[in-house]
C-alpha cells in the first residue's frame, strides 16, 4: 500500500474515532467540540482574514528571529571551532544555555523589552541560535582531513583554505543546524506569543483559551503542527537530502 | 640529483610508550624523470616517506631536497595522488582538475587545462558531472587529472590504485605508465603490490618495517610496456626479500599482543 494511502487512512480513522468520542457526550462540547466545528472555525478564521494575519504576523516574527540567530550562530559556530581557548569556556556556556527550554526566556524578554514584538524576536532568536552554533562548530571541526590534506598540496592554505575548502565541506552540518534552528525558533515562536500581546498564531491560541473557545484552540494546535511539518517536509529535508547526496553522505533517503 | 633524501628519520610520539620510530636512516637519490616505487608491508613507513616529500610532514631529522632547495612545506613545485580520490563534492569534475590553477590562470586557460587533463585521464565528456555520479575508479581518474593540471615535475602517488577493483586497477596502471612517458615527470609512487611495483617502476625501494628503512634499491630493467611472463621471476625475488620482512612484522604483533 502507498504510504499516502495509509496516511489518509490513518487520519480518517483518527477523525472517525474524534466524532464518534464527540456523539457519545461524555463531556460537554466546550471540552471536546465535534471535528465539523473546528473546521467551521478554521474556514471562518480563513474567510475572515484574522489567522491569515495571525499566520503572516507569526512568520514575520520567525523570518526575522530566525535569521538573526543564524547569523549568530554561524559566527558563534566558527569561533568555537576555531578558537580553542572560546570552546573551552563560551562553549560549555553555550552547551547548557542550550538544554534550557525557550518558555524559560520569555518572562525575562517581558522584563526587558515588554509585551512587545521585540520579546517575541528575543525568544526566537534565543531559540534558534545556540543548536546552530553547536552544529556549525562540529561541521568546522569534523571537516575530512582528507579533504584539508588534498587542498595543501594544491597551494591553498590559510583565508582561501577556509572560504573554498573548510566552509563548503561543512555545509551539510550547517544545513542541519538551519533545520534545527527553525525547529527550536517555531516553537520559541510560540511560547513566546502565547504571552503577548498580539497578533499571532500563539497569541491568538492563548486568547481563545481565554473565552473558552476550544475549537479555535484545537484548530490553531492543528494549524502550528501542518505548518511545522509542511516546512519541514517540504523545504528542510528536500534541501538536506539534496545536499547530503551530493556530498556523498546520502544514507539511502 | 633531483630528490634527495638525506638521513631522514621519523619519530611518533605516544602516550605512555616508546617512540615509534618509523622510519630511520632513510637515504634516497632520484633522479629527474625516474619512477621509483616505495614497497613494503603496512607499517614500514612508506607513506609517512611520501608526505615528507610532499612537505605535509616534517622529518624528525635529516632533511628531504628538491633541486637542491629543502622542502617545507607542500608547493606548486610537486603533486600528490592519494589513496581516496578526495575530490571536493560539491565541485564538479572540472571545478576540481581547476582548482590548483585559480590563481594563475584566467578562467579561459583554465578550462581549456582542465579539458586537456580530463582528456588525457578519458573523461573529457565528464566535465560537468559531480564526483558522486562518477565510479570509484573514474574518480581516481580525476585525482589523477587534478594533480597533472598542477603541471609539476614531480607527481607523488600513495597507493592511488588500492582501493580500486583489479580490473580497473590495471587499466588505471597502463594509463599512468603512458601518462609518465609521454610527459616526463618524475613519480615517487606507494604501493604493497609487487606486481604493481614491478609493472611500473624504473626503481624499486623495498622497505623493512619498525623502524622503516630501506633493506633494498631493486632495478627493473624490463622494455615496456611490461609483460607479464617477464615480470614473473622478479616478482619471486622481490618476494623472497620481502618475506623475511613480513615474517617479522607477523611475529612483533604477535608478542605485543602477547604482552598486552
Amino acid at each position: 500500500m502507498p504510504v499516502i494511502i495509509k496516511r489518509i487512512l490513518f487520519f480518517v480513522t483518527l477523525i472517525l474515532i474524534w466524532e464518534a468520542v464527540f456523539l457519545l457526550d461524555f463531556w460537554p462540547d466546550s471540552m471536546i467540540p465535534s471535528p465539523l466545528s473546528v473546521a467551521n472555525t478554521i474556514y471562518a478564521g480563513f474567510a475572515d482574514m484574522t489567522l491569515v494575519y495571525d499566520i503572516l504576523a507569526s512568520f514575520r516574527h520567525l523570518l526575522v528571529g530566525l535569521t538573526i540567530s543564524l547569523v549568530i550562530g554561524t559566527l558563534l559556530g566558527v569561533l568555537l571551532a576555531k578558537v580553542k581557548t572560546a570552546d573551552e569556556t563560551l562553549g560549555t556556556m553555550i552547551l547548557a544555555l542550550q538544554s534550557v527550554p525557550s518558555i524559560v526566556w520569555v518572562p525575562l524578554a517581558i522584563i526587558w523589552f515588554g509585551f512587545s514584538e521585540a520579546s517575541i524576536i528575543f525568544v526566537v532568536i534565543i531559540g534558534g541560535t545556540f543548536v546552530m552554533t553547536m552544529n556549525m562548530r562540529i561541521g568546522i571541526k569534523n571537516v575530512a582531513p582528507i579533504y584539508l590534506k588534498a587542498a595543501r598540496t594544491m597551494g591553498s592554505t590559510g583565508m582561501d583554505l577556509f572560504m573554498k575548502v573548510i566552509v563548503p565541506a561543512s555545509i551539510p552540518h550547517a544545513v542541519t543546524g538551519v533545520r534545527l534552528a527553525w525547529a527550536f525558533s517555531w516553537r520559541a515562536l510560540m511560547a513566546g506569543e502565547m504571552l503577548s500581546t498580539g497578533p499571532g498564531l500563539g497569541y491568538t491560541l492563548s486568547y481563545a483559551s481565554d473565552f473558552n473557545n476550544m475549537s479555535l484552540v484545537i484548530g490553531i494546535i492543528i494549524i502550528i503542527g501542518v505548518i511545522g511539518s509542511i516546512v519541514d517536509q517540504l523545504i528542510f529535508q528536500r534541501v538536506e537530502n539534496k545536499i547530503l547526496k551530493r556530498w556523498g553522505m546520502e544514507e539511502a533517503a | 640529483m633531483y630528490l634527495n633524501i638525506n638521513n631522514v628519520s621519523k619519530s611518533f610520539q605516544r602516550r605512555g610508550e616508546q617512540p615509534l620510530r618509523a622510519l630511520e636512516n632513510i637515504n634516497l637519490s632520484i633522479k629527474e624523470g625516474e619512477f621509483v616505487s616505495l614497497l613494503g608491508p603496512s607499517g614500514c613507513g612508506k607513506s609517512t616517506l611520501l608526505s615528507m616529500i610532499a612537505g605535509l610532514a616534517k622529518p624528525s631529522s635529516g632533511n628531504v631536497k628538491l633541486a637542491s632547495q629543502e622542502i617545507t612545506e607542500p608547493g606548486p613545485d610537486k603533486s600528490m595522488v592519494f589513496q581516496e580520490p578526495a575530490l571536493f563534492p560539491w565541485m564538479s569534475v572540472k571545478e576540481n582538475v581547476t582548482f590548483p590553477l585559480r590563481k594563475n590562470m584566467n578562467k579561459r586557460d583554465r578550462e581549456g587545462a582542465a579539458w586537456e587533463y580530463l582528456k588525457m585521464v578519458h573523461l573529457s565528456q565528464f566535465a560537468d558531472n559531480y564526483p558522486h555520479e562518477l565510479s570509484g575508479g573514474m574518480q581516481q581518474r580525476v585525482a589523477i587529472a587534478r594533480a597533472l593540471a598542477m603541471n609539476s615535475k614531480l607527481l607523488l602517488m600513495d597507493e592511488p590504485f588500492g582501493a580500486l577493483d583489479e580490473q580497473t586497477r590495471l587499466v588505471l596502471q597502463e594509463e599512468v605508465e603512458k601518462i609518465w612517458l609521454n610527459t616526463e615527470k618524475t613519480i615517487v609512487f606507494v604501493t604493497h603490490s609487487i606486481r604493481e611495483a614491478i609493472k611500473l617502476s624504473d626503481r624499486i625501494m623495498i622497505m623493512s618495517a619498525r623502524p622503516g628503512a630501506i633493506i633494498s634499491d631493486f632495478k627493473v630493467n624490463l622494455s615496456r610496456p611490461r609483460q607479464q611472463k617477464d615480470m614473473a621471476l622478479l616478482e619471486e625475488e622481490v618476494m623472497a626479500m620481502l618475506k623475511t620482512e613480513i615474517d617479522n612484522v607477523m611475529k612483533e604483533e604477535l608478542q605485543y599482543a602477547g604482552n598486552h
